[in-house]
C-alpha cells in the first residue's frame, strides 16, 4: 500500500483524481448509473471507491428533497481509500437533487443540470423561491444546464415508446455523457444492457441509444461550453484479476470461503433488515456451496436456529444490523454457555433504535464487546472495507470453530453498500482448518465439556454414537457438562470462558502509515481506514509525525497494541460513533486516547480528519499546514506531556 | 432421509443418571415415564434421537433422557430445532415446552414452526401456570386464578393450545394428560405423522395449580368427561361399565356440535359423528368444546399430513443446483472483472 502523500487535483485538466456525484429523485435510477460508471471505472484501470447514499423510503414522492438519491465515486491514477470529501462534478437531475448536494460540491466545481426537470412544480418541491440555475446563485461554480429530457426524449423517438418510459433513459442519457466526458468506452455498458433487457430488445436499443446520445452530446458540447474531456491514466496495480466488490458481497463469499475451508456446511439464518439484507440475498443464491439459507420469523429464531445447526454439526451464521443484533443478544449468551461456533455478522447503521437505516454508523461497538447479560466475553472483528471484509469473514469462521465460540464480524452500512476493485484472490492460497468432530469417548467417562489446550470443548454431533449428552444455557459442570451451580464451579466456568477468548491467538497490530512511537497515532477501526489513511498520508506530507494504526481484532485485541500505543506522546480515535473505542483503549491500557467523532450518518470526510490531526501540531515546528489559528494558551506541546492536551479539543463525548 | 431402523431398547436405556429434580407428585414424571415406556415400542435409536427445550419445569425434561438434548432459552425451542433439523434431517426431534415458554415468550416461534410444518413432536406441557418462576398466572390460565400476579384472579382471556395450533396451520393436534394410559398412544400417532406434531399434554403442578384438571382428569366419572378419540369410530362417550351412553353430533342448521343420548346401537340413528382425524372444520370444533356442557376431546384429533418444511428445502435446494458445480475460484472471480497484467496496468 502506497503510502506517499496524495494531493487532490488543482487543475481539472490534469487530475490525478476525480470525484462525481450523481444525484436525482429514487426513481431516476442513479445506484444503477453510478454502479455501471463505477465498472466503467475499474474497466479503465483507475482506482476507485464508491459511496451510494440513499433514501429510507422505498418509494419517496417524485421531486421531494427527502426522495433524493445519490451516488458518489472517487477514481483516480493513483491509490483512491475514500469516495472523496467534496465532489468536483455534481450531476444533478432535479432541483431537490442540486439543492441536497450543492454544498457538498467544490467551489469552481461542474454542475451539470436537467432544466427539463425545473419546472416551477419541482422548483416548488424542492423549496426553491427562484429557479438557481437563472438567479446566479450558482456564480461561484461553472454550470452546464441543459434539457436532458427533451434530448432523452429525442434520442429514444424511433422506439415509439410513451414520454413517461422514454424519461426512463434518462440516466442512461446521462451516463453517456459521463463516459464521454471520461473518455469511456462505452461498450461495456451495451453489453450489459443487451444482458440485462435481453428479453426486451427494444428498451435495450433505446437504452443503448439515449447511452450513445448522451456521448454524442459531449463531443459537440465541448466546442462551447464548461464541458472538457478529462483523461484519467490507470492507477498502476499488481498484476491479476480484478473484479468490483461490495462489503455485502464480500462478506457472503468470505462466510462461503470459510466454511469451505472448515470443510462444513453452512446454515444461515436471517430476517430482513437494512443493510444486513443483501448477505441473505447473496448466500440464498449460493446453495450448491453447501449452503441452507433461513428466512426465520424474526432476529430471536435466526440465531436461534443458526444455532440448532452449529449443535447439529453446520456452521451457523446469523446476519443483522444493531435492532435485530439486539434480539440475538440472549441467544448469543446461549451460543457462549453451550460453547458452539457461530458467526454473527452486524451490519451497523445508524441508532439508536431504528435510527438511521440507510446511514452509516459504528455505534455497535460497545454492544458487540459487551451487549449481553453476565460475564459473556465473545470475540469481535471489523472490517475495514469492502473487500477486508472477505478476509474477516474468513477470520470469523476461523475463530469460530478453532475455539467454539460465537463471533461477531462487524461491517458497517458504507462497507455494506459501496463498491471497490477487489484483486480476486485464490482459494487455495488460504490454509484450509478442517473441523475434527468427536466421534468417540476419550476415556471411560463421556467428558464434552473437558477443553483443549485452545480452552476449546470438543464438537460432538447429535447422531453419533454412545456419546449422547445434554447441553444447555444453564451453568455446568466443568468436565461433564451436567447442571452444576456449585459456587467454585461456577467460578472456574467464568474464569475458563474468559481465559478462551482472552487468549485467542490474534496477529500483533501492525502500523498501517508510519512508525512506532512518535507524536501522535490515529487509531481508527472499521470503515473509517480509508480517510483516516489519506489524512494521515496527506499530514505527513505536511511534516507532521503522525502514524495510523488501524485495528481489526477489536477483541481479544492484539497482545502488542498497550505497548505500541503508549509509545506515541498523543493518540486520537477518530470514530462514527460518541467515542466508545477510545473508551475501550482507555480502559484496557489506561492510554489518554482522545475522541473525535462523527454521527452524521456520513463518512468522515478527509479534510476533517486533517485539521483535527494539524490541531495536535499547530506551533510545532515543521509543520506548515496548520488548519487551525493557534492559540498559544491551549496548545500542547512535544514537552507538555499528555495532560495538558485534553481540553483543548473539540470532541462530541 | 435415511430410512430409520428399528432398535430394540428398553425403558432403562432412556434414563439417565441425573437426579431428577420436579416437586414430588409433579405431573411432569408421569409424562417421562411415558415417554420413555413409549421410545422402545417405537423402536427408536437413542442416537438419532433428541429432545430440544426451551425454559420451565416442563424444559427440565431434556436432561433425564439418555439421548442428545439441548435445553435453550425461554420461548425459543422451536427455532432451535427448525436449525438442527434443516442441518440433520436424520435427526428425530422432540420438542418439550410448556403453556408460557410455548404460548407466551414463545407464542411467535409456535406458530412458525406448525405452519412450516417442521418434521419433529411438539409436547405441551400445559399446567396452565408458571411453575418455574413459581406460580403466576400464565396464558392459558382460566378467568379468576389467583396467583402472586394476580390476588384477586386473572381476567387475561385464555388462549386455547389446540385450537391455537389448528389455526397455526397444524398437520396434526393431539392432546391427552399425564396420567392418562393412552397418552403412549398419542405419542406413537404424533411420532408417525411426518411433519410438525403438536401434542396438548394437561399435567398437573401440584404446586402452583394443583388439580385444575380434576374435572375431566379424575379417574371417578372420567368417561362421562373424556371423549378420546379414534379414527373412523363414532364420537361415543360414557361410563364404559353401564355403556357408553352419549355422542357427539353435528347440528347441521347451526353449525355447532351437540351431545346426544346415543348408544352402541343406536348411534348412527341418533346422527352421532364419525371421528374423521382428516376433517379440520371439525377439529377446530373438537377443540373448541366448551368443557362442561361437552366432554374434553382427546386423543389424535387431527392427523392429515402435508410435505414437510426439510423435504421442501431438499426439493428446492435440488431445483436451484441442478446442473451446477461448486467452484469457489470461479464463483470469487465472477461477475464483471477485468485483469491487470504483469507489466502495464491496462486493463485488458
Ligand atoms: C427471557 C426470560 N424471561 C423470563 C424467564 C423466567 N421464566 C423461566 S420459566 C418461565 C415460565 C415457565 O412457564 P411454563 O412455560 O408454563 O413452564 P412450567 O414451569 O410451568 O413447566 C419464566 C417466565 C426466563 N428464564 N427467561
Ligand atoms: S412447580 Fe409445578 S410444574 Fe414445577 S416441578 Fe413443581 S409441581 Fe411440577
Ligand atoms: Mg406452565
Amino acid at each position: 500500500m502506497a503510502t506517499q502523500a496524495a494531493h487532490s487535483p488543482d487543475s481539472p485538466q490534469s487530475p490525478d483524481a476525480v470525484v462525481v456525484r450523481f444525484a436525482g429523485d429514487s426513481g431516476d435510477g442513479m445506484q444503477l448509473t453510478g454502479g455501471q460508471f463505477t465498472l466503467s471505472t475499474a474497466l479503465a484501470g483507475n482506482d476507485l471507491a464508491t459511496f451510494p447514499d440513499f433514501p429510507a423510503e422505498i418509494r419517496a414522492p417524485q421531486g421531494t428533497l427527502f426522495g433524493v438519491s445519490a451516488f458518489q465515486i472517487n477514481f483516480g491514477s493513483r491509490e483512491i481509500s475514500t469516495a472523496g470529501d467534496a465532489p468536483d462534478v455534481l450531476v444533478a437531475m432535479n432541483p431537490a437533487a442540486l439543492k441536497v448536494n450543492l454544498s457538498a460540491l467544490k467551489p469552481g466545481g461542474l454542475i451539470i443540470a436537467d432544466t427539463g426537470e425545473f419546472t416551477k412544480r419541482n422548483l416548488d418541491k424542492a423549496k426553491y423561491e427562484t429557479n438557481p440555475l437563472e438567479d446566479g446563485s450558482l456564480a461561484k461554480y461553472k454550470l452546464l444546464a441543459f434539457d436532458i429530457s427533451a434530448l432523452t426524449i429525442e434520442a429514444v423517438k424511433e422506439f415509439g415508446l410513451g414520454n413517461k418510459d422514454a424519461l426512463r433513459s434518462k440516466n442512461m442519457w446521462t451516463l453517456g455523457l459521463a463516459l464521454w466526458m471520461f473518455d469511456r468506452s462505452r461498450e461495456p455498458i451495451h453489453d450489459w444492457l443487451n444482458h440485462k433487457f435481453r428479453n426486451k430488445p427494444d428498451i435495450a436499443k433505446a437504452n443503448i441509444a439515449a447511452l450513445d446520445a448522451g456521448h454524442a452530446y459531449g463531443e459537440t458540447a465541448e466546442l462551447a461550453g464548461p464541458l472538457q474531456q478529462v483523461h484519467i491514466p490507470p492507477n498502476p496495480t499488481a498484476p491479476g484479476l480484478y473484479r468490483t466488490i461490495t462489503g455485502a458481497e464480500s462478506v457472503s463469499l468470505g462466510l462461503v470461503a470459510g466454511a469451505q475451508l472448515a470443510e462444513l456446511p453452512m446454515f444461515f439464518g436471517g430476517y430482513p433488515i437494512t443493510p444486513a439484507s443483501a448477505i441473505l440475498h447473496h448466500l440464498a443464491r449460493l446453495k450448491e456451496y453447501g449452503v441452507t439459507t433461513f428466512q426465520a420469523e424474526d432476529e430471536i429464531a435466526a440465531i436461534c436456529a443458526a444455532i440448532g445447526a452449529s449443535w447439529a454439526g453446520s456452521l451457523g451464521v446469523t446476519s443483522s444490523s444493531g435492532p435485530g443484533i439486539a434480539l440475538k443478544g440472549e441467544a448469543m449468551g446461549l451460543a457462549i454457555m453451550t460453547e458452539l461456533p457461530l458467526v454473527i455478522v452486524n451490519s451497523q447503521r445508524g441508532g439508536p433504535s431504528t435510527g438511521l437505516p440507510t446511514k452509516t454508523e459504528q455505534s455497535d461497538l460497545y454492544q458487540a464487546i459487551y451487549g449481553r447479560n453476565g460475564d459473556a466475553p465473545m470475540p469481535v472483528i471489523s472490517a475495514r472495507s469492502p473487500s477486508d471484509a472477505f478476509e474477516c469473514a474468513i477470520e470469523a469462521v476461523r475463530i469460530a470453530v478453532h475455539y467454539m465460540t460465537p463471533v461477531m464480524l462487524l461491517t458497517d452500512g458504507y462497507i455494506a453498500n459501496a463498491a471497490e476493485p477487489w484483486k480476486v484472490p485464490d482459494p487455495a492460497s488460504y490454509e484450509p482448518f478442517p473441523v475434527n468432530f468427536m466421534t468417540e469417548r476419550r476415556g471411560e467417562q463421556l467428558l464434552p465439556y473437558k477443553r483443549n489446550e485452545k480452552g476449546a470443548r470438543p464438537w460432538i454431533k447429535p447422531g453419533t454414537p454412545d456419546l449422547m449428552h445434554r447441553i444447555g444455557g444453564i451453568e455446568k459442570h466443568e468436565e461433564t457438562g451436567n447442571i452444576d451451580y456449585s459456587p467454585d464451579n461456577h467460578q472456574a466456568m467464568t474464569d475458563a470462558r474468559k481465559a478462551k477468548i482472552d487468549n485467542i491467538a490474534v496477529p500483533d497490530q501492525e502500523v498501517s502509515v508510519g512508525q512506532e512511537g512518535g507524536s501522535l497515532a490515529v487509531v481508527g477501526w472499521g470503515s473509517t481506514y480509508g480517510p483516516i489513511h489519506q489524512a494521515v498520508n496527506r499530514s505527513r506530507a505536511k511534516g507532521m509525525d503522525v502514524s495510523q494504526i488501524h485495528v481489526r481484532n477489536i477483541w481479544p485485541l492484539p497482545a502488542n497494541l498497550g505497548a505500541l500505543l503508549k509509545s506515541y506522546d498523543h493518540v486520537l480515535v477518530p470514530e462514527m460513533n460518541t467515542g466508545q473505542f477510545k473508551t475501550v483503549l482507555r480502559d484496557q491500557y489506561l492510554v489518554d486516547a482522545q475522541p473525535l467523532t462523527k454521527t452524521s450518518g456520513q463518512p468522515f470526510q478527509i479534510a476533517e480528519l486533517e485539521a483535527e490531526i494539524a490541531k495536535f501540531f499547530d506551533g510545532i515546528e515543521g509543520n506548515e499546514g496548520g488548519q487551525v489559528p493557534t492559540n498559544d494558551d491551549q496548545l500542547p506541546t512535544r514537552e507538555s506531556g499528555h495532560d495538558d492536551g485534553s481540553s483543548r479539543r473539540k470532541s462530541s463525548h | 432421509m435415511n430410512a430409520p431402523v428399528k432398535i430394540e431398547t428398553t425403558l432403562k436405556d432412556w434414563e439417565t443418571d441425573q437426579e431428577v429434580r420436579w416437586c414430588p407428585g409433579c405431573g411432569d414424571y408421569a409424562i417421562l415415564k411415558a415417554v420413555q415406556r413409549t421410545l422402545p415400542q417405537l423402536g427408536c435409536d437413542p442416537k438419532n434421537t433428541v429432545f430440544i427445550s426451551g425454559i420451565g419445569c416442563s424444559s427440565r425434561f431434556p436432561y433425564y433422557m439418555e439421548t442428545y438434548g439441548f435445553h435453550t432459552i425461554h420461548g425459543r425451542a422451536p427455532a432451535v430445532a427448525t436449525g438442527a433439523k434443516l442441518a440433520n434431517p436424520d435427526l428425530d426431534i422432540w420438542l418439550v415446552t410448556g403453556d408460557g415458554d410455548g404460548l407466551s415468550i414463545g407464542g411467535n416461534h409456535m406458530l412458525h414452526v406448525l405452519r412450516r410444518n417442521v418434521n419433529m413432536q411438539i409436547m405441551l406441557f400445559n399446567n396452565e401456570i408458571y411453575g418455574l418462576t413459581k406460580g403466576q398466572f400464565s396464558p392459558t390460565s382460566r378467568i379468576g386464578t389467583r396467583s402472586p400476579s394476580t390476588p384477586v384472579g386473572s381476567f387475561d382471556r385464555p388462549a386455547n393450545p389446540a385450537s391455537f395450533a389448528l389455526g397455526a396451520g397444524a398437520r396434526f393436534v393431539g392432546r391427552g394428560f399425564d396420567v392418562s394410559k393412552n397418552l403412549p398412544d398419542v405419542l406413537k400417532a404424533a411420532h408417525a405423522h411426518k411433519g410438525a406434531a403438536f401434542i396438548e399434554i394437561f399435567q398437573n403442578c401440584i404446586v402452583y395449580n394443583k388439580d385444575v384438571f380434576e374435572d375431566f382428569a379424575a379417574p371417578k366419572g372420567a368417561g362421562d368427561r373424556q371423549l378420546w378419540l379414534e379414527h373412523g369410530k363414532p364420537m361415543l362417550f360414557g361410563d364404559p361399565k353401564t355403556g357408553l351412553d352419549k355422542g357427539i353430533a353435528l347440528d347441521r342448521d347451526g353449525l355447532h356440535l351437540t351431545v346426544v343420548d346415543a348408544t352402541e346401537d343406536s348411534w348412527q340413528d341418533a346422527g352421532v359423528l364419525v371421528h374423521d382425524a382428516t376433517n379440520r372444520v371439525i377439529a377446530h370444533m373438537l377443540v373448541e368444546m366448551p368443557f362442561g356442557s361437552f366432554p374434553m376431546a382427546l386423543g389424535v384429533i387431527y392427523d392429515d399430513p402435508r410435505p414437510t418444511y426439510e423435504s421442501s428445502v431438499a426439493e428446492e435446494r435440488e431445483k436451484s443446483t441442478a446442473g451446477k458445480q461448486a467452484n469457489l475460484a470461479k464463483l470469487l472471480g465472477s461477475g464483471q472483472t477485468w485483469t491487470v497484467d504483469g507489466t502495464a496496468a491496462d486493463p485488458v
